[in-house]
């Protein structure tokens, strides 16, 4: 009974030593501040292509929307960042954007992180959290 | 002939509501989330009607598709071609015509190249939900009015009725990185019905008349243009000349564009008009504008 004991922690004990490493953050997995920035530089890029995002973009500071974006981004990821901007809500706050022109922005971002060669997996993890965000973005 | 001609006039109009719309038909909607087109015409899987529908307009925009499949059986082969008109991703209207070929039973008969003909015409109302965003899934009242152009051979059988009615809830979401990162697609319909296979072999029978199955799919989407998956639906028994089992399917869809999508699937139907184990592949090309 001892050495039933013995042998069950033993394995117990092997078990915990052959645990992976904690699981990295979605921060880390986007490649920190950097790969997050460089995500964000192609999604402006993305943007300046698509005819229905750009005209939203026409009275924006760009340098100013690439700092806040990529900290906005860092935050929701886990990352070490401050998201100093205003709230979803109030930046759409009478922009009135539709439901095509959000999609289009999801697939400028997932066009953004294809060229950036972010796995679907981490994709699909940013995605999840960006998305709860889309009833504070459409139609205000 | 004149039912034929009633189908043709019924594309035509559907055409014609379409077309004036196709410049404003949208494309707003995210890859793939208007599914495919199944084989009664409905958007959804191969097998089974789901919530969503058909095309990719958003609640600004129109939608529509056209779809053409084929389902190679062992004894038999079905062709299935139709179209669907989505207005506002809120009511979806679809028209779909099946041809059975009764191949190896036709021969048997003495009606070589014999095919059970039958006509869908469907419509779907989204009643809440949307399949990518919020908590809920979306939810989606349906109905499939069918007509059988060849009733002989189902009579024959013990099928009561050439037309029936079948009604269905479905449910769907897709949800995001569920599936060990990949987005997972599930879809649970319940329909009332009293067709035997699908309509083909009539309504009701010597076992019984409407009942309610449940049918349900499952898909993983390994990027935005793959999708894999699985379907299941029930089937009533209601004809002791010719026993019927549950369909189920594998499938592969892929979404090159918003403007077409191919699906290979292998489709088990069970056993058909008293032969058995209905299985093989089945390849479906569908259109959106």
């Amino acid at each position: 009974m001892r050495r039933l004991a013995c042998l069950a922690s033993a394995l117990l004990l092997a078990a915990c030593a052959t645990a992976p490493g904690r699981a990295p953050t979605l921060y880390e997995q986007l490649g920190g501040r950097d790969g997050i920035a460089a995500i964000t530089d192609r999604l402006l890029d993305a943007f300046a292509g698509d005819p229905l995002v750009a005209p939203a973009f026409r009275h924006v500071d760009i340098r100013r929307y690439r700092i806040n974006f990529t900290d906005y981004l860092c935050q929701i990821a886990d990352g070490p960042c401050h998201y100093t901007g205003d709230s979803m809500a109030e930046v759409h706050r009478g922009m009135h954007i539709d439901e095509a022109a959000f999609n289009a922005v999801v697939q400028d971002l997932i066009t953004a992180m294809d060229r950036q060669h972010v796995p679907v997996r981490v994709q699909n993890r940013l995605l999840a959290r960006l998305a709860p965000e889309r009833k504070d973005i459409i139609y205000r | 002939m004149t039912r034929y001609a009633s189908v043709i006039g019924l594309l035509a109009g559907l055409l014609a509501l379409a077309l004036p719309t196709a410049c404003r038909a949208g494309d707003g909607r995210l890859l793939a989330t208007g599914g495919v087109t199944e084989v009664e015409g409905s958007a959804g899987g191969g097998l089974v009607p789901w919530a969503v529908l058909a095309g990719y307009g958003t609640r600004d925009q129109m939608g529509v598709t056209a779809f053409r499949t084929r389902l190679d059986l062992p004894d038999y082969r079905l062709d299935a071609w139709g179209a669907a008109f989505t207005w506002h991703n809120r009511v979806e209207l679809s028209v779909a015509r099946d041809r059975f070929d009764l191949g190896t039973l036709g021969r048997a008969i003495g009606l070589p190249g014999a095919a059970l003909r039958q006509d869908v015409f469907g419509a779907k109302l989204r009643l809440a939900g949307d399949l990518v965003y919020g908590p809920w899934p979306q939810l989606t009242l349906g109905v499939q009015r069918k007509r059988l152009l060849d009733f002989t051979i189902p009579r024959l059988v013990g099928a009561r009725r050439d037309r029936g009615t079948d009604v269905y809830l479905a449910a769907s979401q897709l949800l995001l990185g569920a599936a060990d990162g990949y987005n997972l697609l599930w879809n649970l319909t319940l329909r009332s019905t009293a067709a035997n296979q699908f309509g083909l072999l009539g309504f009701g029978g010597d076992r019984g008349g409407r009942q309610l199955v449940g049918e349900g799919s499952l898909a993983v989407l390994l990027d935005p243009h793959l999708a894999v998956g699985t379907e299941y639906r029930q089937k009533p028994d209601h004809l002791s000349f010719a026993h019927e089992s549950h369909a189920s399917d594998l499938f592969v869809a892929w979404f090159p564009d918003k403007h077409v999508s191919l699906t290979v699937a292998y489709v088990s139907l069970g056993p058909v008009a008293g032969l058995r184990d209905q299985r093989g592949w089945y390849l479906s090309l569908q259109g959106s504008l």
